[in-house]
């Protein structure tokens, strides 16, 4: 049933011009930083060669663009949630889901796969850079591997918060604007408190930027894959009760 | 034939803040039942029906559906249920047969019998030929035949429609109405609206709601009895005194209605019409008019709707 949900929630997307926009100027954008990061490398390919234990191309050109992908994300992916439930609540689809055999669990789950299908789709396409670069030369599969897993994990995360803001309103927008609002936050949140000692460490500990720093330069630990699950558990978890919580409030 | 109870509602409540919409609401839906509720704007129809549909926990009172209850069992109690808002939940972008079959997917028809469920719900709904078509491009009357089809789609035992018949032009109506009438033959319906003659035409039970309370029910015969003319309007070209009219035997009461008219009151089902005509032509009253006058449905729902209210005026 979940599957069902999904599959309809992808296939919408697919149908309206909004995804197809985000996904070109997405591309669009992070084709010209992956290509004037190659540019760079080009340029010092011949100092590094003399050094010992020098970075490859997989340090130069990928984790760089991987890394920015994250941000330009950051702005686009809010304008792919947004419309998850608050256009359902306006164009007053809802009782649809209501009032047939599904929970709200189900619900939740499903929207926030279907979206998750859109994301997958955008990492593949991110996925396609690096790899073009196996025609002219070698790359570390670990790091890319690791990289796109953390690219994965953080537009899960957006996803989840981006599905959890649009449950509060009826106006997509305004889920949008929210969405961008929490992310950027729980982003730079560890810039405050930077002086303080425990302090610092406990909000970079919260910050979702470094937690993805880690898995961009191939270092995948279980604590940063359980900071972004617990992430994605608990906005979904929120969706499910604020659901809930409307057809008992009205 | 033995009455199979469908949907039981029982002592349902449901409060906005401090606002009492629906209070100790119950009823009770058979099958081959169309039951009619009737209401003015904001007497808690369509609250009633989101709160029999699972879209709206009820404060209080329990809702059984096929014998499921609908808040412990809802997975049951819901695939038991079809439903149609007051605005069809559709979606715009897919086309009618995609949206069906997203629609029977989402009430678990198992994937292999979902083309025969959507090929029969668009024929009942006069779909056919419109699978390929967008949603958003169809008419009104066409939107509202496949919100009809998306809640008949799993075959529900209860069939709810909100306001079916709103926007429509007069022969998609009688369409509506006829699908309904034969919806109603083998499953339970319940049908919300405030026009009143299609009450008569469809339903076979009638509850008007007033201010979240059910006020007034009857089945169809009982309502025909209830309806029946009490009294004689007569117009007389010389009328004569009206203690002449009351000695008719039959006439219990007689209300000048001015210019020669007068309503003559009798007892329900014994009209004096031919002792009148009689009595006007030995008096040489010279009869004009001789017309039975039927209370309506319309009159009964303003009786109670708006006496109540001013029952309240005087107590506050």
């Amino acid at each position: 049933m979940v599957w069902v949900i999904a599959g309809r929630e992808l296939k919408s997307l697919f149908l309206s011009p909004l995804a197809w926009t985000v996904l070109g100027v997405v591309m669009l954008i992070l084709a010209y930083l992956f290509l004037a990061q190659l540019d760079t490398y080009m340029e010092f390919a011949a100092q590094l060669a003399l050094l010992e234990s020098a970075p490859g191309v997989t340090d130069i050109v990928v984790a760089p663009v991987i890394g920015d992908a994250a941000v330009v994300l950051l702005l686009a992916s809010p304008l792919v949630t947004m419309r998850l439930v608050a256009e359902e609540r306006r164009a007053r689809t809802l009782p649809l889901l209501y009032s047939a055999p599904v929970s709200m669990t189900e619900i939740v789950l499903g929207k926030y796969l279907g979206v998750m299908g859109f994301m997958l789709v955008l990492v593949g396409l991110i996925a396609l850079m690096p790899l073009s670069l196996l025609l002219g030369g070698g790359l570390d599969f670990g790091k890319l591997a690791a990289g796109l897993l953390g690219l994965t994990l953080v537009l899960g995360a957006f996803a989840a918060a981006g599905l959890f803001m649009s449950s509060l309103t009826a106006q997509p927008v305004v889920a949008a604007v929210a969405t961008f609002g929490l992310l950027l936050l729980v982003w730079i949140v560890d810039w405050a408190g930077a002086a303080r000692e425990g302090l610092g460490d406990a909000l970079a500990r919260l910050s979702l930027l470094r937690h993805y720093e880690n898995l961009v330069k191939g270092i995948v630990s279980t604590a940063d894959l359980a900071y972004y699950l617990l992430f994605i558990a608990l906005f979904l978890g929120l969706a499910v009760r604020r659901l809930d919580a409307e057809r008992m409030g009205g | 034939m033995e009455r199979e109870v469908l949907l039981r509602a029982e002592g349902l409540y449901r409060w906005y803040g401090e606002r009492c919409a629906v209070a100790d609401l119950s009823l009770e839906l058979a099958r081959g039942e169309v039951l009619g509720l009737l209401g003015p704007n904001g007497a808690g129809k369509t609250t009633t029906l989101h709160m029999l549909t699972g879209n709206l926990a009820p404060g209080a009172g329990r809702v059984t559906v096929a014998g499921h209850d609908l808040l412990d069992d809802p997975r049951a109690a819901k695939a038991a249920i079809g439903y149609l808002p007051e605005q069809p939940p559709l979606y715009r972008e897919l086309t009618v047969g995609e949206y069906l079959r997203y629609c029977a997917r989402l009430n678990r028809i198992p994937r292999a019998e979902v083309p025969a469920a959507v090929r029969r719900a668009m024929a009942r709904c006069g779909l056919e030929g419109m699978e390929r078509r967008l949603i958003g491009n169809l008419s009104k009357g066409y939107q509202q035949r496949v919100g009809i089809a998306q809640a008949i789609i799993h075959n529900p035992a209860v069939v709810v429609l909100d306001e079916p018949t709103v926007g429509l032009d007069p022969i998609q109506i009688r369409e509506i109405r006829e699908l309904v009438r034969e919806l109603g033959r083998e499953h339970a319906v319940i049908l919300s609206t405030h026009i009143l003659p299609e009450v008569q035409m469809v339903c076979s039970r009638v509850e008007i709601i007033h201010q979240g309370r059910i006020v007034w029910s009857a089945a169809l015969d009982e309502l025909e009895r209830e309806l029946a003319a009490d009294a004689l309007v007569v117009g007389l070209g010389h009328p004569p005194a009206p203690e002449a009219l009351a000695a008719v035997p039959g006439v219990t009461a007689v209300e000048p209605l001015g210019a020669g008219r007068f309503r003559l009151r009798h007892a329900p089902g014994a009209s004096p019409a031919e002792a009148v005509a009689e009595a006007a032509v030995r008096g040489g009253w010279g009869l004009v008019e001789l017309t039975p006058e039927r209370r309506t449905l319309e009159q009964v729902f303003v009786e109670l709707t708006t006496g109540e209210a001013a029952q309240e005026k005087e107590a506050a």
